[in-house]
């Protein structure tokens, strides 16, 4: 059941992005981010260019700045690294606020920011746009190994199943008297994990049969492809967001 | 000090470090996916379609360090390579770190080569060979198991941090100078406390489902008398 709807990021919509087939998004996603970890980081310019283009995006799959903004907080550990590098980094020292920092550690600070920003908006602009499952069927239309995509189905939809035995358990305990409060709920979950995992097996091993028994051969049936592969026209269409973000990088390679 | 989680974003390691790593993850994924073939029967597929979507929920939860300033996660290279094997499992730690990339931005795309290296490879590798290692030495008990469990739960988050320690000393973006022996220390250091957690919960699962289902504990396989024929048993009766 899960499989066939979106997953939390997911942005019901129908734009120009979402109807674009997932394969063609992927590749095109993966080619960005690699164009744009591949531009120097003294390029300042390249990565207010590469913004725009997500920006731009963005607008096309109607996702909105402050939903963009508040799910790339996933990214704050790593800020927090880059933060602490101006003073961990070795080499020229600078002087910045009356702080003596490394100079090398203030640029790859940037760096981290930077990159690491484009990178989780890039694939939450994906997410955004494309179901769980049109992203299996995109990677299965990559010819990627059928023994990975067959995990990954089965993965995505066991989450739900594993997420409704945990919490068919907690309504079990508590109706027994059990009345956790706060941190102490923890502690019946950690006793009840591996229940918890024998449990949503048995139910996920009777999903498997009874899909076996309905003709699953390890692939999703044509249903699931949906409208087809990407047409040619389409492959153009959703290139120009990776052959500009190469031409970015290649010009940021030349000039630094 | 640092602060790390396990998933490397883009920018921290440089490109071509990334990529030979990238290339290296791809032979190896590819030498995984020949053997799993052979492995990915009908009870192994629903197991390790379920181990993955349990790393996957075991990876958000994030312990918080406070003294370090660091979170790091469970990683569960351990736990698939217990009930699904090396092959199968290393492919589950894999497709969940893709999953990751892909969707929910956490780890970057380009740096997957790095991830995949370091939680997939060497932790399911690392933690395969203690399992094998420790069950031929321990009494086969259900204590034995639990150990065996939660020694190869625990090493093997330290090895696949030392994974990054590597990386940043082959490509790190910036210079830490004398600092990488303190990084190699932090980490150790810090994914061994996650290790602690990671072998608790890879112990009491593990333990369980060998109770309930010895059946469906890869490990357990080759030491099992191949006579006796296995019924599956519904639900929790013993």
């Amino acid at each position: 059941m899960g499989a066939g709807h979106g997953h939390v990021l997911y942005r019901e919509s129908d734009s120009p992005v979402h109807r674009l087939p997932p394969e063609v998004k992927i590749v095109a996603m993966v080619v960005f981010t690699i164009a744009v970890v591949a531009t120097p980081r003294e390029a300042f310019w390249a990565f207010g260019a590469y913004a725009l283009l997500v920006a731009v995006v963005a607008a096309l799959a109607r996702v909105g700045p402050r939903w963009l903004l508040s799910r790339a907080l996933i990214e704050l550990p790593f800020v927090l690294f880059a933060v602490a590098l101006p003073f961990l980094g070795a080499g020229e020292r600078v002087e910045v606020l009356g702080l003596r920092l490394s100079e090398d550690g203030l640029h790859g600070a940037w760096n981290i920011l930077a990159k690491g920003t484009l990178g989780v908006l890039a694939s939450l602009l994906l997410a955004a746009t494309t179901t769980t499952r049109d992203l299996i069927v995109g990677l299965d239309r990559l010819h990627c190994p059928q023994v990975l995509t067959q995990i990954a189905t089965f993965m995505l939809r066991y989450l739900d199943v594993l997420v409704g035995e945990a919490r068919r358990m907690r309504v079990a305990r508590i109706s027994r008297g059990d009345d956790p409060r706060f941190l102490w709920q923890l502690r019946g979950f950690a006793a009840g994990i591996g229940a918890l995992f024998l449990r949503a097996f048995e139910r996920g091993e009777r999903v498997y049969l009874a899909m076996l028994s309905r003709g699953y051969t390890g692939r999703m049936p044509a249903v699931w492809q949906g409208d087809g592969a990407a047409t040619t026209g389409q492959w153009l269409v959703a290139a120009t967001v990776p052959v500009v973000a190469a031409s970015i990088a290649a010009t940021a390679v030349v000039l630094t | 000090m640092e602060t790390l989680a396990m998933h490397i974003s883009n920018g921290i390691i440089n490109g071509p470090v990334a990529a030979v790593f990238a290339a290296l993850a791809l032979a190896a994924l590819t030498f995984c996916v020949l053997r799993a073939r052979r492995d990915l029967d009908d009870r192994l597929a629903p197991m390790a379609g379920l181990v993955a979507a349990f790393i996957f929920a075991v990876q958000m939860l994030n312990f918080p360090i406070f003294t370090a300033g660091v979170s790091g996660h469970l990683l569960g290279g351990a736990l698939a390579a217990m009930l699904v094997g090396p092959w199968v499992g290393a492919l589950c730690v894999a497709v969940v770190l893709v999953v990751q990339a892909l969707i929910f931005g956490d780890g970057g795309v380009a740096m997957l080569g790095l991830n995949i290296t370091n939680m997939a490879l060497l932790g399911t590798a690392a933690a395969y060979l203690l399992i094998a290692l420790l069950l031929r030495v321990l009494p086969r008990t259900p204590a034995g198991l639990a150990v065996t469990a939660f020694v190869a739960a625990m090493l093997s988050v330290v090895v696949a941090s030392q994974g990054f320690v590597v990386q940043y000393w082959l490509g790190g973006t910036t210079d830490l100078g004398g600092n990488l022996a303190g990084l190699a220390g932090t980490m150790a250091g810090v994914h061994l406390l996650i290790g602690i957690g990671e072998g608790l919960i890879t112990a009491t699962t593990v333990l369980t489902v060998a109770k309930v289902r010895p059946d469906l504990v890869y490990a357990l396989r080759s030491l099992r008398t191949p006579a006796a024929p296995v019924v599956p048993v519904a639900g929790g009766v013993r």
